[in-house]
């Protein structure tokens, strides 16, 4: 998983190299500071040698500054590699998300891929600089004060050597309790939150049914349980700093005392042993190291934090377009005939029941036909096929008598328009939105498939005609102008099909109306599949299907069906005659 | 330690001293444990103080004087290190209890934030709801107590803990070396400005980080809710050119914004080092050339590693005080919503289950019978009468408008008798859902009277006014848990047995029956795994399990087909029997069989009548009817 999400690296690596070794740089430096200032003691002060004294201080000066220089550069460094390996993760994601077709776009729901691609990026980016950064400045503090005081007096580390592990299980141990309570957090915070949401969106609901009480009462349940794990969590961490505490003072006492005595015997002589400037440099070396450790396990939580997010992100890249081109693609459709032959299909392999089950279904080129069915019929399922938004499970589904499945996709879309029956409109222009139908279309041509779509005139009824910028989901424009303005845009790309699903259930009648009579006009030789809940939409049609649990229940014209289908019969009656 | 988390937009608090006074107010209650806590960080403050002293006796009086003895004498120096581990104990102690203590002082008064907002938001009136956007009330719960527990339990400690050290740490520097002193005061004067300098760059950038970032959030966000256009559409390479474009300047702001974020930490770190080296230099001149030894070396080495103590909270109350001012920010908005209005109710009138005594008088009783009746006191007379609950619900003259600059009702008068079924029909905003708002008290009128049973509305309780009404809307809610859970909202009290009556009635049973786990199957995201169709289904079940006297349905059945309607519409009536319905549709076959429609248009009534007689008027609704109008 880690090595996928890597790969998003790509040009930053020289950045994502520089910094950790950068970070080498300023430890290093930092490090040897302690080591110049016990020589500026030793051979400095207690030698009265004024000269030692501003030598080594030029060194200690020096030193800072490459630390600073270093921890600049680092600095910047991770931060170049961070927000570039999260740009293209970003990236990848989304551009991974683009090549999904239906089937996978159902498996995640809208608000999770954003959070993925947004929040779990953040997350992810953060413990990459983490790493790249904080994780090499611990681990290599702890290893070159080590060194550096282990230089010194091999006796005096003896000491680490028992209070380090110590320390380090310690540690550990808080965190192996803390992680598991505050992943049960994070999730009852997910709860909290989802809880408010609900609230806020049902707020009429909650009101009508004077209902506050309850919901606050299953608000204070789960704030409640909140605070109990947040505090057992919280109560275990304040372990930490004591604990810490401990090992550095337990250092410093061993050091002063054990560190005398080898003054002592070397009667602070450089050559002969341990000298006072060193004992000095010993306790900094000391926190050097216990803070390495501290920080070392804090760096561990913060990447295994993470790991939630590197797995949401790594299920986007991961997951594999269900649908793709063939290897010698037809590119051309010849004409818009459909052709359904014993297609049956499924949503997924898990789903117990075919939602379309054994379609035989014959449309000649330029027909009108009327899908009408209950909630549930499956009626979208069965012109999804057609574009081949799903590929049918058993069966074939052929357009200009060749199977769907053998074109190239762009090139059957193109050809087989269709409006969605949860359509959307994009954040723009009218002009905008219309072209996304066709690119190269023309200001004539934009006006004319809004003519068809009897969108022209409440366009130019507006102040800026097609100028008009749509807002984000098309809130400023009413039901039935979204609706016709969507079958407009699929009717510049000249389709050789057109498909309507539930499109005009906004529109009134009479506009309906003028709409497919339009269509029967203007567009003779386009293939009409439209999908309503209203009768009077298709009526009229070549050809009615009804459909009624993935199965097709009749077929005909509307006199046959009035005649022959005891559900058409009743679905026309629902919505005629007077009282039900 | 929770994760490190981004919060906050990097506005600012605009008052924060008052929003941090009205924050400490919460935790009043915890004043003897605050003390306690104060008097732990003090003591663990010295503990640490004096260690770093320590050193110096050490050196000058433990080791100094016996260097050159035959036999030196460690048994001083055995007591001093024995008394420096009593110190230490102390300090290990109060550190281990501050930080115990403080748990309880900061979650707890963190949650009694939240619980309080929350209970203060149920009493929010619905005007409140409509004027802000979920989203903007929801980062109150994510966002804004997020980073207000950050502060409460990290930054508000460390803060104080900073501030005594400092302090502590200034006075013990001053009695080891005053000169010296004044060079730290010095040097640390120039860390603090250049410190300063890379906090004001990093929030400026951090500013132009969250634009960027909100930018394509909202890109993202509808990009991803229109991807099956953009696939039937073969839109995919302009959607990632777009997204390349939002992607690139994100990450140009981000990488700013995180390198001085990430400076600060080696720039605080290693100007302290170039301030130790300077002292180093300064001390050990002194040490050397002050005839009457001024500094001794262990005074020097002690001085070193005071002043590094010194160093390191300057940069932590710089780092919180700017968390702590974010987080301000947070609380204020907080405190906002706790400051709204709550929604005021005047009604004295309240429902209570009734029986018929023998005389045929109505009388209060405890159980549910079946009878409603609205008890009335009459404070004056200081007697209580009761009215039988009917659903007799009128209107007279009324005017409303959301603003009081716009009224969207003119002058509607109607009368919904008991039994009725009142059905309103009307463009978008021709105020059909306004009325429904009014009659349950959402909203309030400007001019004109409701009357409920002859008892003017405003007498009434809004609780018992709400319980009296039912109500499905259109745009359905439904909650986590399961099938039943959700059922079962519009009255707690049924059991299993009344909420699959319910279900039966509202057609949902055959469909529920369906599912996975039957009526036990959980719903999450508002029922995301049920169409439209069958959510509506479920709250009708809801409101008909409340067996309310008076039913509204708001576009109840817009999403259900038309033969689907039919039979709800069937069961529907047959609950209603005797008692008033009123209809709001967009589809006309959904009001056809009212008892009464009104035809609305820009906030009045324009007609008024039954099916047959508004066809026969062959007006307004005669024209929706064969379909020369648009409804939407």
């Amino acid at each position: 998983m880690v090595k996928t999400l890597l790969k998003s690296i790509r040009e930053y690596k020289l950045p994502s190299l520089l910094s950790p070794l950068f970070m080498v740089g300023e430890v290093a430096m930092e490090v040897l500071i302690p080591t110049v200032m016990a020589g500026l003691i030793d051979q400095g002060v207690k030698q009265s040698s004024m000269q030692s004294v501003l030598l080594q201080g030029l060194l200690l000066v020096l030193c800072a500054a490459a630390s600073l220089t270093f921890g600049v550069l680092s600095a910047y460094m991770a931060s170049k590699a961070g927000t570039g390996f999260a740009k293209n993760l970003r990236q990848d994601m989304y551009y991974k998300v683009q090549t999904y077709g239906f089937s996978n776009i159902d498996k995640f729901s809208p608000s999770s891929i954003v959070t993925r691609l947004t929040t779990d990026v953040a997350n992810i980016q953060q413990a990459f600089q983490v790493s790249i950064r904080m994780a090499i400045r611990c681990h290599m503090m702890l290893i070159l004060a080590l060194v550096m005081a282990f230089r010194i007096s091999p006796r005096l580390c003896i000491v680490y050597c028992v209070v380090l592990p110590l320390l380090a299980v310690g540690l550990f141990s808080i965190i192996g309790m803390v992680r598991k309570i505050f992943d049960r957090v994070f999730k009852t915070y997910d709860k909290l939150n989802n809880v408010v949401q609900e609230n806020l969106h049902g707020v009429r609901v909650v009101k009508s049914f004077v209902r506050e009480d309850y919901e606050t009462k299953k608000f204070t349940g789960v704030s409640e349980s909140i605070y109990q794990d947040f505090c057992k969590a919280e109560q275990i961490l304040a372990f930490n700093n004591p604990l810490m505490q401990l090992s550095v003072y337990t250092c410093i006492l061993v050091i002063s005392y054990v560190g005398a005595k080898l003054v002592l015997a070397s009667g602070d002589n450089a050559s002969l042993g341990l000298t006072t400037g060193q004992l000095s440099s010993m306790f900094t070396y000391t926190t050097q190291i216990l803070n390495g450790l501290m920080m070392l396990s804090m760096v561990f939580v913060m990447i295994t934090m993470s790991r939630a997010s590197m797995e949401r992100a790594y299920e986007i890249l991961k997951e594999t377009p269900d649908l793709s081109n063939p290897a010698r693609p037809v590119m051309e459709v010849k004409d818009g005939a459909i052709d359904f032959e014993s297609v049956s299909f499924r949503y997924s392999r898990a789903a117990g029941k075919n939602a379309l089950e054994k379609i035989d279904l014959h449309i000649k080129p330029g027909m009108t036909v009327g899908i009408l069915g209950g909630t549930g019929a499956s009626k979208s399922t069965l012109v999804q096929l057609i574009p081949r938004l799903y590929d049918a499970t058993e069966g074939s589904v052929k357009v200009g008598g060749v199977d769907v499945r053998q074109y190239d996709m762009e090139v059957l879309r193109d050809a087989v328009a269709m409006v969605l029956q949860k359509n959307v409109l994009f954040s723009g222009t009218i002009k905008e939105n219309l072209r996304w139908g066709n690119p190269n279309a023309t200001d004539e041509e934009l006006v004319h498939a809004c003519r068809l779509a009897c969108a022209d005139d409440f366009v130019r009824s507006f102040p800026d005609g097609y100028d008009t910028y749509i807002e984000q989901g098309g809130s400023n424009v009413s039901g039935g102008q979204k609706q016709r303005l969507c079958i407009a845009r699929a009717l510049l790309k000249k389709p050789k099909i057109l498909i309507l699903d539930d499109s005009t259930s906004a529109v009134d009648t009479h506009t309906d109306a003028r709409i497919r009579k339009a269509f029967r006009e203007e567009i003779p030789g386009t293939t009409k599949l439209i999908i309503a809940q209203r009768v009077a939409s298709v009526q009229d049609a070549d050809l009615i299907v009804v459909l009624e649990g993935g199965k097709i229940a009749d077929l005909g014209t509307h006199q046959e069906l009035l005649q022959a289908s005891p559900i058409y019969r009743e679905v026309y009656e629902s919505q005629t005659k007077g009282d039900a | 330690m929770p994760p490190i988390r981004l919060k906050g937009d990097g506005r600012k608090a605009k008052n924060p001293r008052k929003t941090l006074g009205r924050l400490f107010s919460y935790m009043r209650r915890y004043q003897a444990v605050l003390a306690a806590v104060l008097a732990c960080i003090l003591l663990t403050t010295l503990a640490q103080v004096m260690g770093n002293k320590s050193l110096q006796y050490v050196v000058d009086d433990y080791i100094a004087p016996l260097i050159g003895q035959a036999n030196p004498n460690f048994a001083p120096l055995i007591r001093f290190l024995c008394l420096m581990a009593a110190v230490y104990l102390i300090g290990i102690l109060s550190s281990f209890l501050y930080n115990f203590l403080m748990v309880r002082v900061a979650q707890g008064t963190q949650k009694d934030i939240r619980d309080q907002l929350f209970a203060h938001m149920q009493s929010l009136p619905v005007r409140y709801f409509d004027a802000h956007p979920v989203g903007d009330v929801m980062s109150r719960y994510t966002n804004d107590i997020d980073t207000l527990r950050q502060m409460i339990s990290q930054s508000i400690p460390q803060c104080v803990s900073s501030v005594i050290t400092i302090v502590v740490v200034f006075f013990t520097m001053l009695f080891t070396s005053w000169l010296l002193t004044l060079v730290v005061l010095l040097t640390i004067s120039v860390t603090f400005f250049v410190t300063k300098k890379v906090t004001g760059l990093s929030a400026k950038f951090f500013v132009g980080q969250q634009r960027s970032l909100g930018e394509l959030n909202g890109f993202v966000e509808e990009m991803v809710n229109g991807q099956r256009v953009i696939k039937v559409f073969c839109h995919e390479e302009a959607a990632k050119q777009d997204f390349d474009k939002r992607n690139a300047e994100l990450q140009e702001n981000a990488c700013k914004a995180g390198m001085y974020s990430n400076m600060m930490g080696p720039v605080n770190n290693n100007l302290g080092y170039l301030q130790y080296a300077i002292l180093a230099v300064v001390g050990g001149f002194l040490a050397i050339s002050s005839e009457e030894q001024m500094l001794s070396i262990g005074a020097l080495m002690s001085f070193l590693l005071l002043s590094r103590s010194f160093q390191m909270p300057i940069g932590h109350v710089s780092n919180q005080i700017n968390a702590i001012v974010m987080a301000m920010a947070g609380a204020e908005r907080i405190f906002e919503l706790m400051d709204e209005e709550s929604e005021q109710d005047g009604g004295y009138v309240t429902l209570v289950n009734a029986k018929l005594d023998k005389k045929g008088n109505l009388t209060e009783c405890p159980e549910h019978t079946g009878i409603w009746a609205w008890k009335h006191p009459h404070q004056t007379e200081g007697t209580v009468t009761y009215t039988r609950l009917q659903g007799d619900i009128t209107m007279e003259q009324v005017d409303f408008g959301y603003t009081s600059d716009k009224t969207v009702l003119h002058d509607v008068t109607l009368y919904a008798k008991p039994g009725q079924k009142v059905a309103f029909v009307g463009a978008t905003g021709a105020g059909k859902t306004t009325i429904t708002n009014l009659i349950n008290r959402f909203y309030d009128i400007a001019d004109g009277k409701i009357r409920y049973d002859n008892i003017n509305i405003n007498k009434i309780r809004k609780p018992d006014l709400r319980r009296s009404l039912g109500v499905v809307l259109q745009d359905t809610n439904l909650f986590t848990g399961t099938v039943m859970d959700n059922i079962r909202y519009g009255n707690l009290c049924a059991t299993d047995e009344q909420c699959m009556e319910a279900a039966k009635l509202a057609n949902a049973h055959d469909f529920i029956t369906r599912l996975p786990q039957g009526y036990d199957t959980m719903l999450t995201g508002n029922g995301a795994q049920l169409s439209q169709g069958q959510r509506q289904l479920i709250a009708i079940a809801r409101a008909a399990v409340a067996d309310p006297p008076v039913m509204i349905l708001d576009e109840a059945t817009s999403s259900i087909d038309t033969r689907t309607e039919a039979l709800v519409q069937r069961g529907m009536d047959a609950l209603m029997e005797g008692r008033t319905t009123f209809v709001i549709a967009h589809r006309l076959s959904t009001v056809r069989n009212s008892d009464c429609i009104m035809v609305l248009d820009h906030g009045r009534i324009i007609e008024r009548g039954s099916h047959e007689e508004l066809i026969a008027k062959k007006g307004t609704y005669y024209q929706l009817y064969t379909g020369a109008f648009e409804l939407s």
